[in-house]
């Protein structure tokens, strides 16, 4: 109930969402191709993005056109990039986690059930909060998948995938279905033989300096964004439930100030009123740390681990390879099945050098991404601290400045 | 306008003593903003003429009947008067109704307490340090040093410093409860007992918790003390100088939960929550009702305030934990990173997480030690005062009782008048003097309670005025300093970040 007022509701994307946001990417935005999601709807279960598209390949249409999409057809397209062999050799940009407002609605719920325990302004403004911080989800997932369709349309290969281009203009539904539970089992079996074999494939020592040095690289980088992002996300909660903390104390500083019958009235009533402000501050340095920190290390968790799985394709092709050549040798030792055996092995090694052409190029682009995002957001981090820290600051000071001159 | 302003011929007024400077300031500029309310003209009126405001003493010498008066209905505060500063600002009129400050030691202790106050403060320190174990086991205690440096003549010494436990302090307070607490005296409680962090301690882990139990302790006690002796009354009593100076205290065993002395304690509780059930006053003094009231509603918010507060503090050393389990992750982060120049630019990352980490433990001491320890105080002391408005409760009801007696013994009187018989007659007469004298006692003592209380509940207004601005302005530049230092860390961090190239 609490949620019709959300549902379907206004537009949430102000005009300064608008456009491509490339939060955690640095990406050339290019005449030839650029995608942004220009809308988005919340409904009940899903939300609907809506892709725009302006182009001026000869591909498409027209030059500018939009359609609605829903999350899991960005997953069937990121999938679409992972099953196809041809693009072995690249990092695919990893897919958007799903639209997760599950935390978010409970907390509304909870707050409807308690309506009644607590007075019309806390309500109001606990109500207030708590849509805010929906908000701020449903801002989040749009910009995440945004990011991938930017990602793609940046790519000089996959850009011009024949699906991407189906996603981006086919204005019917797709009829993606999710996976069901058999595809999903399916899918859970091939990550463990994966993982398996990852293994497997990893302690086969590279010949090449440049990947037997990204190999370690990666695996011991990945843990660690593993590691600082989930710290990062507990420090910004309890970063939260101290400026929950002091709203409350604002709220009952001003009931104080409402009842006192001392000069401490005017008092409570300013430092309350102090409080307020001070706590939106504190709020803000939470969602901005999340925004620029947190979001960062989730999305390069997600991309190193991309990263990791183009190692380990070249990894497999590399090991098929060097089958292919001991079948060979074989075959030519019993002097049977030599063509068949000499072709397998002509594939393998193209698909390994191919792979491994590609893969170079691709990783040191990952760097490149990388060191800009970090530096982008590291430095907008440290501007958006000052600029809060700042203006609490300036609100301490001159509340002080008040109270002491008035005593 | 003159400079000094000329208290007018108030009987047995001697001349005015002015308060301490260091409250001037303070007192003054809210003087200043009590003046300048509409309610101001009237409060002139109101003292010169002592209107009739509940229980009015008629003992000329009690200048404060006209103070506690003008407590009771409009103004905010009253404000005792400066000799120095800018006079304009104040009409002539009102400040004169406070001035008539009697300088004495010799009078009864209902005038001076005020002035006295105002000197006594600023003349006694007293500190509780170096908390020390004594034995082992379950039969350990910490005793603590009580150190009071004062000029006063009632001390024996300019410096006294004696060793006291924990049950000598409760000790302290359940005497000057049972001697002050009927006639209505706010007397400030003791910190309380804690078996959990009390075992602890016994136990001997040195731990980080016990070691803040401890300090938390003896910064309780501190305040326990302070309070207590700048209460004017109880600072003379012989107890509380006992307390402070002499080497050896006899072992307070009454305090002990499960001791003769606390059973009763506890039988006493029962019965006065029984009696404050059926005991209906008919309160003819709205001053006491509606003061009644105001404090019931302030505990209310104060406990809210105090749950949040102790929130708060929780979340911000959760906060401080997180901080520095992040600043580890990016430590370690920057060190995997192959580009020099962010691997660099995250460990300072980290390093700048770190040192916030230890900002945010700081502030939650301040938040602690300053808020939610004075709101803890509070609440304390309100069920004090709360306890006093009691007191009076039964102080008329004692006196109600007598009346009926009275009524009782009067009636037996006139039905022996009938009978003839004049031995019983005389028993009669008798016991009616008796009851009539108690009567008289009766209302005395509600009157002299009532009249305590007021002048109390002023003094004990006073002080949370002047605690709570002190608390929360220290407070407010703890925060300013916490923002300070995160502007310092983040400037400097911003050329690191700016210099990835």
């Amino acid at each position: 109930m609490m949620q019709e007022g959300l549902d379907d509701g206004p537009d949430f994307l102000s005009e300064e969402d608008r456009g491509p946001r490339a939060v955690n990417v640095d990406l050339q935005t290019d005449a030839t191709l650029q995608v942004d999601i220009s809308d988005a709807l919340s409904e009940r279960d899903k939300v609907k993005f809506t892709v725009h598209t302006k182009s001026t390949l000869p591909n498409f249409k027209q030059n500018e056109f939009s359609v609605v999409r829903q999350h899991e057809e960005f997953i069937w397209l990121h999938d679409s990039f992972v099953e196809n062999e041809e693009y072995a050799g690249y990092i695919i940009p990893p897919a958007p986690p799903r639209p997760d407002f599950d935390a978010s609605r409970e907390k509304l719920q909870k707050l409807g059930e308690g309506e009644g325990s607590m007075t019309k302004e806390e309500f109001t403004k606990m109500k207030q909060e708590l849509e805010a911080e929906y908000l701020a989800i449903f801002k989040k997932t749009v910009a995440m998948h945004e990011v991938f369709l930017c990602r793609v349309a940046a790519h000089p290969v996959l850009r011009k995938d024949l699906n991407f281009h189906v996603f981006l203009e086919y204005n019917q539904d797709l009829s993606v279905r999710g996976k069901n539970k058999k595809e999903k089992l399916e899918d859970f079996f091939k990550n463990v033989v994966k993982s398996a074999d990852g293994v497997l494939v990893a302690g086969v020592k590279d010949v090449d300096d440049f990947f037997e040095h990204e190999k370690t690289f990666l695996l011991e980088y990945h843990n660690r964004v593993k590691e600082a992002s989930a710290k990062s996300d507990r420090k910004i909660r309890s970063h939260k439930n101290a400026a929950d903390d002091i709203n409350r104390i604002a709220s009952t500083l001003y009931t104080l100030g409402t009842q006192d019958s001392t000069d401490l009235c005017k008092f409570f009533l300013k430092v309350s009123e102090l409080f307020e402000k001070t706590r939106k501050i504190e709020a803000r340095v939470a969602a901005d740390e999340d925004l620029k920190l947190a979001d960062l290390l989730k999305y390069y968790l997600r991309e190193s681990q991309a990263a990791k799985d183009l190692l380990y394709r070249r990894g497999r092709a590399l090991v098929d390879y060097e089958n292919a050549n001991k079948a060979l040798d074989k075959a030519r030792a019993k002097n049977k099945d030599v063509l068949q055996a000499e072709t397998t092995q002509q594939v393998c090694c193209q698909k390994f050098e191919k792979i491994s052409e590609s893969a170079k190029q691709e990783l040191i682009d990952f760097k490149t991404r990388r060191v800009a995002a970090f530096r982008k957001n590291l430095v907008e981090l440290a501007e958006l601290e000052l600029k809060h820290a700042k203006g609490n600051l300036q609100l301490l000071q001159s509340c002080l400045g008040v109270l002491k001159g008035d005593t | 306008m003159s400079e000094e302003r000329e208290p007018p011929p108030l009987p047995g007024a001697a001349q005015t003593v002015f308060p301490e400077p260091q409250d001037a300031e303070d007192l003054f500029v809210s003087a200043a903003s009590a003046m300048e309310s509409p309610e101001a003209a009237c409060l002139s009126a109101e003292d010169i003429s002592p209107s009739s405001n509940g229980p009015r003493d008629d003992d000329p010498d009690d200048l404060f009947a006209e103070a506690t008066e003008e407590v009771s209905l409009d103004s905010p505060e009253r404000q005792p008067i400066l000799s120095d500063g800018p006079s304009p600002a104040i009409t002539p009129v009102t400040p004169v109704m406070i001035s008539p400050r009697v300088d004495v030691f010799d009078r009864s202790p209902d005038q001076d307490e005020d002035e006295e106050e105002n000197r006594d403060t600023f003349d006694i320190q007293i500190s509780v340090s170096d908390p020390e174990k004594v034995g082992d086991g379950m039969n350990a205690y910490m005793v603590y040093k009580v150190t009071t440096k004062t000029s006063l003549s009632i001390f024996s010494r300019d410096e006294v410093c004696v060793k006291r436990r924990f049950s000598d302090f409760l000790g302290l307070y359940s005497k000057l409860a049972s001697k002050y607490m009927h006639m209505g005296y706010i007397v400030p409680p003791a910190p309380e007992k804690s078996i959990v962090g009390m075992t602890k301690v016994k136990v001997g882990k040195e731990d980080l918790s016990s070691v803040e139990f401890v300090e938390k302790r003896r910064s309780a006690l501190e305040r326990y003390l302070l309070r207590t002796v700048k209460h004017p009354a109880l600072l003379k009593d012989p107890d509380v100088l006992q307390f402070l100076e002499s080497s050896e205290l006899p072992r307070a065993v009454s305090t002990q939960a499960l001791s003769g002395a606390g059973i009763l304690r506890m039988v006493n509780k029962a019965a006065d929550a029984v009696n404050k059930m059926t005991i209906k006053m008919n309160e003819s003094d709205a001053w006491f009702e509606e003061k009644q009231q105001q404090f019931e509603n302030l505990d209310v918010q104060l406990r809210k305030l105090h749950a949040s507060v102790e929130s708060l503090v929780c979340h911000r050393k959760e906060l401080s934990v997180n901080t520095a389990s992040f600043a580890k992750s990016a430590a370690m982060l920057g060190n995997s990173e192959d580009h020099t120049a962010l691997s660099r630019a995250l460990s300072q990352l980290a390093e700048v997480e770190e040192k916030i980490d230890q900002l945010h433990q700081d502030q939650s001491y301040a938040d602690f030690y300053l808020i939610s320890e004075l709101l803890g105080d509070y609440v304390r002391l309100i069920t004090a005062v709360k306890g006093v408005f009691d007191q009076r409760m039964k102080a008329w009801a004692k006196w109600q009782d007598a009346q009926v007696m009275l009524q009782r013994k009067r009636e037996a009187e006139a039905k022996l008048q009938y009978a003839n018989k004049p031995d019983k007659l005389q028993q009669a007469t008798d016991e009616i003097r008796e009851w009539e004298g108690k009567v008289q006692q009766g209302e005395r003592d509600f009157e002299q309670i009532s009249k305590n209380i007021r002048r109390e509940v002023g003094r004990f207004e006073k002080d949370r005025v002047k605690d709570f601005r002190v608390v929360i302005i220290k407070y407010l530049e703890s925060l300013v300093h916490t923002q300070q230092q995160l502007i310092k860390y983040w400037e400097a961090f911003l050329p690191e970040a700016k210099a990835i190239a």
